[in-house]
């Protein structure tokens, strides 16, 4: 179980029972589906609800950072078909929240997409949810069923006149599948490859039909920003970056997991609750927000915020709330190898700068790694990426392209080392040891 | 030469039918082909691997094409389209795995079964597959079991007992 630690919980009040705590009796008596009954039996209208979100500047939890009330004032009103559809594809490296939110607390989202089905008149939703969490998923059926069987779900919802049910679709194994219009290809029972965009999922989205997509974590949201009020909501946080948000926390710290903190949260602080750097070690670059986010230097990330305008001020992005810390045993060439790899290997190859390029990068990386660096490898790299940024269908070839430009930019020495001298900056026993890994197997000999 | 395979007849079993038709009353009347990423799992679980004659007996069980279901079981990573051993291991080596140990756990798997990424033991027993992130990595190194299953923590001692109790 993931360790969780908060500053004002909110998202995770429900998660201090662990695996106990998820059902929906566990929901209701925190006071869960409140929001959804005072909607229903107040007839609040949808300009209402959406002006209560708005109010609350929520913005999206997926990683684009967009507000979600204009998202949702977008929908056409008039439209008789409408979805809204949950985005928990999470494979963004590092991220790992919307799993525990829906192993904890799934009602949390299912009641966030309700209210969003009102909000925006639609009758029907999806949750997307990754392949490789197969247990989630079933437990989110499970949730489902009880959510229905209470009357939350179906027809004419608690004796008033809305209507709206749910499912879970999973996938098997795309990371691209994250990309909305991806994810929205893959519910139509085809390869996930992104559409172009204009249109955008507001005006043709599933079925072709007007949809609203938001990440899990928006959608848990949205019964607590109601609970409280949008403007308290906001003021959790600082302006322009309202509330709380989850930080999974990965690398070299003591306790890698879960923590939710008010925007605006000193990273020092965050570092402090995940249990400070793993065996006292310094601490040499974090990527704030997920592996598409440019990596920053201990120094600038130090000097951090956790929010978007600071992090965004710093030169990098706040993405999807995955920190990823690293310690001075890493060598930013092998980090930055495996990470090109991967885009390399997820690209969905509709694009040719995406298809070709991303396999140069990781070639490229690859032959630095391996001693086979020529000097001129560096610019190659920076242009490559010129090639790509701006120019595909979706934002994995800008996701391939952020890291390889960071790495370059704030470790440059590093990789000038690889190709001057053929081998690491770092002593390839301390990367090992770096990983713990070891120790723990020469632990468990003498155990 | 597909000798073996015919004898193992491409269609499903009435259960997977009944699993395949609940999954198709999650859509739409007339997008039944939602359900063919949930309906190529079904027949992955029960047939072990994707042959293309499964392939095609999903296809038209849903009413599309066959190269239409093909293209969905090529393009996503967790469907089989070779036999895989009896138990199927996939370890995390993305970055932030691979900073508390997960390329060093496979590395740790491969020399255990003496097999590399991609590879069955010769007994049919284990297959391991390098993954990529499964959205776990707080509880690095990650593996998962036959597609479903998720292991955290696989630290040595873990592994050990993991591969012991596979029988
Ligand atoms: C390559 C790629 C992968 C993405 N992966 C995810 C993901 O795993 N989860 C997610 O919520 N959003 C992901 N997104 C962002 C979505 O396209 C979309 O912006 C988001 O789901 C909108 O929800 P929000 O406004 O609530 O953030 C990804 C985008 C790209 C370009
Ligand atoms: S940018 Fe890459 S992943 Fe996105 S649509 Fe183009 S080829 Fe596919
Ligand atoms: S990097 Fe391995 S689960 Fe995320």
């Amino acid at each position: 179980m993931a360790l969780i630690d908060t500053i004002s919980p909110l998202l995770t009040t429900g998660w201090s029972k662990g695996d106990a705590g998820w059902s929906l009796k566990d929901y209701e008596a925190r006071g869960g589906y409140a929001q959804l009954k005072r909607i229903l039996s107040s007839k609040m209208t949808q300009d209402e609800l959406i002006a209560e979100v708005k109010k609350s500047s929520l913005r999206g939890r997926g990683g684009a950072g967009f507000p979600t009330g204009l998202k949702w004032s977008f929908m056409p009103k008039a439209a008789p078909e409408k979805y809204v559809v949950c985005n928990t594809d999470e494979g963004e490296p590092g991220t790992f929240k919307d799993r525990d939110l829906l192993r904890y607390d799934p009602h949390s989202t299912i009641e966030g997409m309700i209210i969003a089905g009102y909000a925006v008149g639609a009758k029907r939703g999806y949750n997307y949810i990754h392949g490789e969490i197969f247990d989630i998923y079933q437990r989110f059926e499970e949730a489902l069923d009880q959510a229905r069987a209470a009357g939350y779900l179906g027809e004419r919802i608690l004796g008033s006149d809305f209507s709206f049910d749910l499912f879970a679709h999973h996938g098997w194994g795309a990371y691209i599948c994250g990309e909305e219009t991806g994810l929205l290809e893959s519910i139509e029972g085809k390869k996930g490859q992104p559409r172009y965009k204009p249109p955008f999922p507001a005006n043709f989205g599933l079925y072709g039909k007007p949809t609203t997509i938001n990440n899990t974590e928006t959608f848990a949201a949205i019964p607590f920003i109601l609970g409280m009020g949008g403007e308290a909501y906001l003021n959790l946080g600082k302006p322009n970056n309202g509330g709380t948000k989850l930080f999974s926390v990965s690398g070299h710290v003591n306790r890698p997991g879960n923590y939710e903190v008010p925007m605006g949260t000193p990273f020092a602080k965050l570092l402090e609750m995940a249990g400070g750097m793993r065996g006292g070690r310094k601490l040499k670059a974090v990527i704030p927000g997920g592996s598409s986010a440019p990596v920053l230097p201990a120094d600038v990330m130090m000097e951090c915020t956790m929010d978007y305008d600071s992090i965004a001020k710093a030169g990098s992005m706040l993405g999807s709330g995955a920190v990823i810390v690293m310690d001075e045993t890493v060598c930013m060439v092998k980090a930055l190898e495996r990470l090109s790899y991967f885009y390399f290997e997820e690209s969905c190859g509709q694009c040719t700068p995406c298809r070709e390029g991303s396999g140069w990068l990781y070639r490229v990386v690859h032959r630095i790694e391996h001693g086979q660096g020529r000097p001129e490898d560096l610019d190659l790299l920076n242009r490559v990426t010129d090639n790509m940024m701006g120019k595909t269908i979706c934002a994995l070839a800008d996701a391939a392209a952020f890291p390889v430009r960071s790495f370059i930019k704030h470790f440059k020495s590093e990789f000038e080392y690889h190709i001057e001298h053929k081998k690491c900056l770092v002593d390839p026993e301390v990367q090992r040891a770096g990983s713990g890994f070891f120790r723990a197997s020469s632990v468990a000999r003498v155990a | 030469m597909n000798k073996q395979n015919d004898m193992l007849s491409p269609e499903l079993s009435p259960e997977a039918l009944r699993k395949i038709d609940r999954e198709v009353a999650k859509y739409p009347a007339d997008q039944k082909q939602s359900a063919v990423m949930a309906a190529l799992v079904i027949a992955q679980d029960e047939k072990g691997w994707l042959s293309k004659e499964t392939i095609a007996a999903v296809a038209s069980y849903l009413g599309m094409p066959p190269i239409a279901a093909y293209e969905v079981a090529t393009f996503y990573n967790m469907y089989d389209l070779q036999p895989v051993g009896k138990y199927k291991l996939t370890v995390c080596t993305n970055l932030p795995c691979a900073l508390s140990g997960g390329v060093h756990a496979a590395d740790y798997v491969k020399e255990k079964l003496g097999i590399d990424f991609n590879e069955t033991t010769p007994d049919g027993k284990f297959t391991l597959k390098e993954g990529e992130c499964m959205g776990a990595c707080g509880d690095a190194p990650v593996m998962l079991v036959n597609n479903k299953r998720m292991c955290s923590f696989m630290l040595p001692e873990a592994i050990d007992k993991l591969l012991a109790e596979c029988n």
